[in-house]
């Protein structure tokens, strides 16, 4: 048995996109800014995208949909032109947190490197920003605040309408990183006073390569790529037609299917994490309840995440860590130690993302292979020989 | 592939994982905080290596790279296992990513250690520059 477990990271394209999308790959090739019949007829499947993507994050106008090469592009472009927009009024002064995706984070370092002033709130122990500390944190020269809708990591579901209730009282923009919430969670730019929000197809059952970002029509974007007039002049290129038609199709379909999904998916979410938390010396990261329906994310004391990832994988269970040390770095995952896990317990972490299309034969698979593995490699570890002879004091109770 | 075949099968079926009861050297190095911790034993007979043992904390490849080590220094002489290289554990192990090579350096400063507690248990005169200071985590930037 194969279980996919890492929707997170990537989400397969689902069937009906895929159809949606192959005309314009095989006939409907056209060049939105040719003046042609194929040409106008791509220009105005473009115009219907861009609607119906307005329409299901409840945008005022489809023209407040700018379209990029996915949630990296859009986190940049959207903290990039509120920083610019806030120097022009002498105001340069950023205000996030500690675990947003490093798209986010690493713009932010560069701003800083610019001059601005960045504040970084901390992240309570259950993983949600509380909106009073937004607000504790607002200044006169404050430009921009940038919170993630969902955390990437541990999915955590941050209180968006109430911080976006803030900002607009104080007459801050507003940015939310909802690369893993939209689809998933009710979106309402209107509603929750959202001035900027990044999206990303993939995960939520589009393509690769595409996404999108939100800009109430009064924030005038910076453009990060120059050359042709496409997007109003914000976004140079020539625009990804099947990539677009994909992800509207996808957010139609994940949008009309949103409540179905995420009650089925809560139940298989609650069933392994309560499986799950009986692995001794264990721990739920994040809020139990304000959480994506389909995360789940633990940390296990005295094992390596990494190590765990590739034994799952031989038994059939593709999930992620968190863990960087399957990234490139030996530092464990800013997300965790910014919830104040000290490092030795943040090596330790795994996280399984469920989809739509997750069974529960599958979930019984992932609860009958995670203990025996957790259990081998702590039979081979010094760290939780130590803890069990009592060496080292237990972190995890 | 992240790893080579060689890696994950000593990760899959690592060689003379366990601990050693009465064991003649014990090296520990690593820290729990910089993600790897790797502790070897060694059964020392008339300065031949007869067993040894490991128990680790870490990543695939440090998992791995325990292994190898182990299988590099069992049935030789006490001298020899001071000449294993993080080097020739990379070699033998078909390489390693750049970022994993610490874990080689790790399985080096094991063995050392160990021999080094061998040399201490024993009053075993030796040179103090063929040990190097403590393992420093130089890659974990704490």
């Amino acid at each position: 048995m194969r279980v996919y477990a890492d929707h997170a990271a990537t989400t397969a394209v689902h069937p009906q996109v895929i159809e949606a999308m192959l005309p314009y790959f095989r006939t409907h090739s056209g060049n939105p800014s040719s003046l042609h019949t194929a040409g106008q007829e791509a220009a105005s499947v473009l115009a219907d995208a861009r609607a119906r993507i307005a329409k299901c994050l409840n945008a005022a106008r489809p023209e407040e949909i700018y379209f990029t090469s996915g949630g990296s592009e859009a986190d940049n472009q959207a903290i990039l032109s509120a920083a610019e927009l806030g120097a022009k009024k002498d105001k340069k002064h950023i205000i996030s947190t500690k675990f947003e995706h490093h798209a986010v984070l690493h713009t932010l370092n560069k701003l800083e490197k610019a001059g601005f002033e960045i504040t970084l709130l901390d992240v309570p122990p259950n993983g949600v920003i509380r909106p009073e500390q937004v607000a504790e944190a607002i200044r006169p020269d404050t430009a921009l605040v940038s919170v993630m809708f969902a955390n990437n990591e541990i999915g955590t579901v941050q209180p968006i309408a109430e911080i976006g209730a803030v900002c607009r009282e104080r007459g801050v923009l507003f940015h939310t990183d909802a690369v893993q919430a939209v689809g998933h969670l009710e979106v309402d730019v209107q509603a929750m006073n959202i001035d900027l929000l990044s999206l990303s197809a993939h995960k939520f059952h589009g393509p690769k390569g595409v996404g999108a970002l939100y800009a109430r029509r009064s924030i005038r974007l910076q453009s990060l790529i120059e050359g042709g007039a496409q997007e109003r002049g914000k976004r140079a290129g020539t625009e990804n037609i099947p990539g677009i038609v994909g992800m509207a199709t996808a957010l139609e379909w994940a949008c009309a299917h949103r409540e179905e999904h995420a009650a089925q998916l809560r139940v298989l979410r609650d069933k392994l994490i309560s499986a799950l938390s009986a692995i001794p010396h264990s721990v739920l990261n994040g809020d139990p309840d304000a959480r994506l329906p389909g995360n789940v994310h633990f940390c296990f004391e005295g094992i390596e995440g990494e190590s765990l990832l590739l034994l799952l994988d031989d038994a059939g269970v593709e999930a992620s860590s968190g863990s960087a040390c399957t990234s490139g770095s030996l530092d464990p995952s800013h997300v965790l130690l910014a919830l104040g896990r000290p490092h030795e317990v943040a090596h330790g972490s795994l996280r399984l993302t469920l989809g739509y299309e997750t069974t529960e034969e599958e979930v019984d698979h992932i609860i009958r292979t995670v203990p025996g593995i957790v259990a081998y490699l702590r039979s081979i570890s010094p760290v939780w020989d130590a803890l069990e002879k009592g060496e080292r004091p237990y972190i995890l109770a | 592939m992240l790893y080579s075949e060689k890696v994950m099968d000593h990760f899959r079926n690592p060689r003379n994982v366990g601990k050693l009861d009465n064991a003649d050297g014990v090296g520990e190095v690593g820290n729990a905080k910089c993600g790897d911790i790797m502790k070897i034993f060694l059964k020392i007979e008339e300065g031949i290596i007869t067993d040894v043992k490991f128990n680790t904390f870490g990543c695939g490849s440090a998992i791995a790279a325990s292994s190898m080590a182990t299988e590099m220094i069992k049935g030789r002489s006490v001298e020899d296992a001071l000449t294993l290289s993080n080097r020739a554990v990379v070699e033998a192990l078909d390489g390693l990513p750049p970022h994993k090579i610490h874990c080689s350096v790790l399985a080096e400063e094991a063995v050392r250690a160990a021999v080094k507690d061998y040399y201490d248990k024993n009053g075993i005169a030796y040179n103090p520059k063929l040990f190097k200071n403590a393992h420093e985590c130089e890659h974990c930037h704490l």
